[in-house]
């Protein structure tokens, strides 16, 4: 019996091979790339390895941009440099530069990696010398930074040696490093005490030979510091003057300065040296310009060789023949990038006037500013050079440019989505023409007849193929309107970047894409995006008015940090406006009040408690004034550990009444909990969804007993766990650790339910829907993750029992829940093992909320699993009674079982998984679900199965069939029917 | 000019190396401190090999306290932590189309860094070397039944068909196998009670 309702479960997620891509669709990225080394040697597969912000190391085809191997790092290995060795390997150096590993490059697979104590800092750098120290036939690496070095063997990552200058010299910071003669590593750094100081270090062993500081007049600045040929070149601590050290094969160093007005006409109000290396030259920003310098490396005589305005991007240089290096530089046209023209020049570093390619290049007007340049040259059938760039956008797209044209680009700003909503598609306008359905018809027809002879094993591997294409591209799932099921819909995204994007549910194709304006950074102003929300889901005018999206970030200048909103039309995909506001925003509440346009009411919650009250209008305001006493709200203190509830006072009549400051309202503290901080701190706060949807306030048990369920929208619930536990399994022992689960509400702060688990650990994942909790934590007893289930029932009705007092009592679904009277909860829980690590958790959600729930699990292996609601009921026991079996409920397990086949995202993973979204269908049955990392990956799922439509495989003709066959045989049985009874007759 | 310039160093170095090669190579460990070991370990990729392309195998990784680190394995199923410090710690092993155990892994700081390893879910204890199985393959598609007469018949239209054929063709091979006497006795006991038949139910007679 139970057997067979497993495997119904099972059934109701289980996904056929020949299914994949139907209705589901998986998108790899990678992030913005910030390292990128190019392998176009040898005739082999042309690609190049990049390195992104977000940890991941992958190989691209550089003919298409698609991805061969990608590897995500850890967390915390964030990638300091990226070099190609012996053209079979690619060496990442990570995590603080403590962490050297090399990678296989048709593969991607680990040859071997090694760890670098003590850690180098972010600064490190890494450089693959021109000479095997070791005698294995393959030239040999250097890590340095701030005064420790290490050789590392590029063969089996072996520390060749290490050397730690801090035991000659206790203040050195090595800033470059050149290979002199006879073995010899001279690097050049700095001293708080002296200055320059330059270091010889013997290759071999890796002995200091010679440590002597360099005589300097001026004090130096110690950020920057180009080495160009055995020149040496920093700026001096006024910035105004550049100083010059030629340093000699014999030790003798020459100091020239030069100062920067002789180089810039025009006062020099900042300058700093860039990071970029050229070839007997160096890059030197000042004020708004770019300048590159040429060093003699003879004299130390610096010389301008040209001085490009506005905003400029230059890669490093690159050899391209013995004497030859090429050097890009993207240049915004003169509208500072709006329009997306840039120019594009190739120059030869050592004769700068000689454009090897000069070009105009057109990037899409939504990627922004070029923010980095690679270079890269190819040999052309002529013998001449031809050169290709990579070059990554403000939107953190990355696209490969040659011959001024776009060869391709990625979309890798969908890596790093920090926040997601849905909103419908447009209605149809219009009805299709019939000649247009005559011909669906046809292909309907024609479809089903196939699908028909492939159930039946009739049909030819052709006719297989076409099916399968037919299902893959069922046409009417990507159609720009709404579908009476719901199922096509806008996702809406928004990136680190800036960025808001729009995918079709039907293949996540992108619909529109902008640069949000309003969010991009200006030269003295950091603005980060925060977060996207509904501002206008018009219902009543939705065939001529758009729905428009909320987008709130955060601008930073310097010193004080304020609010900025930003309004989108989710159809256009345009910026309408875009507002700066007066106040940082700690808070941003949507209010379940909409004014005559339809426009959300929200209410924004200031560092210093006061909240602001938008859209800004007359009406919104009246709105607000009627609801004022029903409002309140609550703000977590992770670092206080402590809750504190608000409610909203009167409004601040003298304050400016200007559009950015909203309506303001006093707010007064009504309630907070404080937790005592020596054994609590706030893992996991999760609130109810606001917006979903309970089909029912009871529960009939198999008994006939009636359970109602406490549904107040402002419970939330609070998980604590000991300090020591907080972070990751191995910090804390079994004694010290320990997890408090609270249930509170959020407008008189009464704590209604408190559960203590001892031994246990967080990070806390936690679901919280209807009147039940589920949450996820680590047992240190028993060395497993656990769940943990509370069901919250409500008592104060207790006297109503049975159904038909549930039918005809006076608590029916539409009575008000509230928080004031005084309630008397009953909680049912439970806990039951779990195999894996959790990344993120949720539920799906369905229109009326009739249908079964599943809990989507984001697991440590980035995939989706689905697990039933009833595997987490709390009544399971050991041996349920009949009457329980009957209920449906499970013989008590003390794990939960995983079946493959409930993985929603099947053989894919999406890789560094964030976030889950599911979004109800109109089709009660089906909730969408959308999840996201460095892919996405989108698909529809059934918790109860689709009990109320056909499924897509569903064999009309086999049903046609049927009956026609069924009509034959009543007309065939009821001849030799009449015919029998007339013989009958007859005798 | 630079080039030839460095070519020749590099010539020169090479000759050098060359004599001093019966110098010992100074190769430096880091020193270990007292909290920091390294937990290594192989996961059995034998029977893997042969059903997934070795980009597959690349991307299998080991977790370390659900995230803390994440490793790779290398192409014979070896992976390394260092720096792990001595206490108790939980391994994953994160690979596409297989099920794996979580691994805790006690770490003794009394035995110089010793590890002891124990799945978690079999509550097994590995032998000396953490050599990490996966416990079963996991397959994520239903398996789509083949064509079959029987699964036909089992669906509801095929259930309604066959009914309406068992009625037509052999019920009335079942009265022929009677007893002659007994359908005789039957046939006289429905003339004198008119049986519904087929056809009148069908016209509304009755």
């Amino acid at each position: 019996m139970i057997k067979g309702m497993r495997v119904v479960w099972i059934c109701s997620e289980a996904l056929y091979e020949d299914q994949v891509g139907v209705w589901e669709w998986h998108q790899q990225y990678i992030g913005k790339v910030n390292h990128a080394v190019f392998q176009t040697q040898g005739s082999g597969r042309k690609r190049v390895i990049v390195a992104t912000e977000e940890n991941a190391i992958a190989s691209l085809n550089l003919r298409t941009g698609e991805v061969y191997w990608r590897r995500v790092l850890g967390d915390n290995d964030s990638i300091n440099a990226l070099e190609l060795v012996t053209g079979k390997y690619v060496v990442s150096l990570s995590k603080e530069g403590s962490s050297i590993r090399a990678w296989h490059l048709p593969d991607g697979a680990l040859v071997w990696e090694s760890l670098l104590q003590p850690s180098l800092g972010a600064a490190a750098s890494l450089i693959v010398l021109p000479v095997d120290i070791n005698h294995d036939r393959a030239n040999d690496l250097l890590v340095f930074s701030g005064s420790l070095l290490f050789a590392v063997s590029s063969v089996d990552g072996n520390i060749i040696w290490k050397s730690n200058l801090e035991s000659v010299r206790k203040d050195l910071v090595i800033k470059k490093l050149s290979l002199a003669s006879e073995g010899t590593l001279t690097g050049v750094g700095f001293s708080e005490t002296s200055g320059l100081v330059t270091v010889d270090i013997d290759m071999r062993f890796g002995e200091i030979r010679k440590v002597s500081p360099v005589d300097v007049s001026k004090a130096l600045d110690t950020s920057e510091l180009m080495l160009i040929n055995d020149v040496a070149v920093a700026l001096d601590s006024s910035l105004t003057t550049v100083v010059t050290a030629l340093i000699k094969t014999d030790g003798d160093v020459k100091i020239v300065e030069t100062s920067l007005a002789d180089l810039f006409s025009g006062d020099v109000r900042n300058s700093q040296i860039l990071q970029t290396n050229l070839e007997g030259a160096f890059a030197l920003r000042v004020n708004d310009n770019v300048l590159v310098v040429k060093v003699d490396s003879a004299t130390g005589q610096l010389s301008v060789l040209e001085v490009m305005e506005g905003r400029i991007v230059l890669s490093d240089s690159l050899q391209v023949v013995d004497d030859k290096h090429g050097v890009a530089i993207v240049q915004a046209a003169e509208d500072k990038g709006s329009s997306g023209k840039f120019s594009l020049r190739v120059v030869y570093a050592d004769s700068w006037d000689t454009f090897a390619v000069k070009e105009s290049v057109t990037l899409d007007s939504h990627r922004g500013l070029i923010k980095k340049v690679f270079l890269n040259a190819y040999l052309r059938t002529d013998r001449t050079y031809g050169f290709r760039v990579l070059v990554v956008g403000e939107d953190h797209s990355l696209s490969l440019l040659q011959q001024g044209e776009i060869v391709w680009t990625r979309e890798d700003g969908l890596a790093s989505i920090i926040d997601t909503w849905t909103s419908e598609l447009p209605l149809e306008r219009d009805r299709h023409a019939v000649a247009e359905v005559e011909h669906d018809l046809a292909d309907w027809l024609r479809g089903h007849w196939l699908k028909l002879k492939a159930t039946l094993l009739l049909a030819s591997p052709e006719e297989l193929a076409a099916v399968q294409a037919l299902r893959l591209q069922s046409s009417d799932k990507n159609k720009m309107f709404r579908d009476h099921n719901g199922f096509r819909k806008l996702i809406i995204v928004l990136t680190k970047a800036g960025k808001v994007l729009a995918l079709h549910t039907g293949d996540g194709r992108i619909v529109w894409s902008l640069l949000v304006p309003g969010l991009r950074s200006r030269s003295n102003l950091a603005n980060t995006p925060v977060r996207l929300m509904p501002w206008q889901v018009p219902h009543r005018h939705a065939l001529d008015e758009n729905p428009i999206a909320l987008l709130v970030g955060r601008s930073e200048d310097g010193h004080a940090s304020t609010g900025i909103l930003s309004w989108v039309d989710v159809y256009r995909g345009t910026e309408l406006r875009s507002l700066k506001l007066n106040f940082p925003i700690k808070l941003v509440i949507p209010l379940p009040i909409t004014d005559t346009s339809e426009e959300q009411l929200h209410l924004f919650i200031d560092n210093v408690h006061k909240a602001h009250v938008f859209p800004a209008t007359e009406e919104s305001l009246a709105l607000f004034l009627k609801h004022k006493s029903n409002v309140f709200f609550y703000v977590v203190d992770k670092e206080k550990g402590k809750i504190v509830g608000y409610s909203v006072k009167h409004m601040i009549d003298n304050f400016s009444r200007r559009e950015s400051d909203g309506h303001v309202f006093h707010t007064e503290a009504v309630w907070s909990v404080v937790f005592p901080s020596d054994t609590e701190v706030i893992s996991t706060v999760v609130p109810r969804d606001p917006n979903e949807a309970v089909h029912t306030q009871s529960k009939v048990l198999g008994s006939r007993d009636v359970l109602y369920k406490y549904l107040n929208k402002n419970t939330i619930f609070v998980a604590t766990v000991t300090p020591k536990a907080a972070h990751h399994i191995g910090d804390a022992t079994p004694e010290e650790a320990g997890l408090v689960a609270y249930l509170i509400d959020t407008v008189t702060g009464r704590v209604l339910h408190r559960v203590i688990h001892p031994s246990m650990q967080g990070p806390v994942h936690a679901v919280f829907n209807e009147n039940w909790v589920l949450y996820h934590y680590f047992n240190l007893k028993t060395y497993r993750h656990e769940m943990s289930v509370i069901e919250i029932y409500d008592q104060n009705r207790v006297g109503d029992k049975g159904v038909v007092q549930l039918m005809l009592g006076r608590h029916n679904a539409t009575s008000p829940v509230t928080s004031y009277s005084l309630p008397s909860v009953e909680v049912k829980s439970q806990s039951y093992f779990f195999t894996f690590s959790v990344k993120a958790m949720t539920v799906t959600s369905t229109a009326r909320g009739i249908t079964g729930k599943h809990i989507l699990v984001g697991t440590v292996g980035d995939q989706v699993l689905a697990l039933d609601k009833r595997f987490f009921d709390p009544r399971r026991t050991l041996n349920p009674s009949q009457e329980e079996r009957e209920e449906g409920i499970m013989p008590l397990t003390d794990a939960i079982p995983i079946f493959p086949q409930s993985y929603l995202t099947h053989v894919h993973q999406v890789e560094g998984l964030r976030g889950v979204l599911t979004v109800p269908a109109s089709l009660e049955s089906t909730s969408l679900v959308f999840a996201y990392g460095f892919d996405l990956f989108y698909t529809r799922t059934a918790p109860s199965r689709i009990y109320d439509s056909l499924t897509e495989d569903f064999s009309y003709s086999l049903l046609l069939i049927t009956i026609v066959v069924l009509v034959i045989a009543i007309f065939v049985t009821w001849i030799l029917s009449e015919r029998k009874e007339l013989s009958e007759k007859w005798k | 000019m630079a080039m030839a310039r460095r070519l020749r160093q590099i010539l020169l170095l090479a000759l050098f190396c060359l004599l001093s090669s019966f110098a010992s190579a100074n190769t430096v460990t880091p020193p270990k401190t007292l909290s920091s070991y390294s937990v290594e370990g192989r996961v059995k990729v034998e029977g893997m090999a042969a059903k997934q392309p070795v980009s597959k195998i690349a991307n299998i990784k080991v977790v370390l306290n659900g995230g803390q680190e994440v490793t790779f394995i290398r192409p014979d199923g070896h992976f390394s932590f260092k720096g792990v410090t001595a206490g108790t710690h939980l391994l994953e092993v994160v690979a596409l189309g297989y099920y794996f155990s979580p691994v805790r892994v006690d770490v003794s700081a009394r035995l110089l860094g010793q590890v002891r390893a124990v799945a978690v879910e079999t509550r097994r204890t590995l032998s000396d070397a953490l050599v990490l199985e996966p416990l079963r393959e996991e397959l994520y598609y239903e398996r789509r039944e083949p064509f079959s007469v029987v699964g036909l018949l089992k669906s509801p239209m095929g259930l309604m068909v066959g009914f309406m054929l068992v009625a037509v063709f052999l019920l009335p091979k079942l009265m022929e196998s009677i007893d002659p006497e007994e359908i005789k006795r039957v046939q006289e006991e429905m003339r004198n009670q008119p049986t519904p038949s087929f056809s009148n139910m069908l016209q509304g007679r009755s």
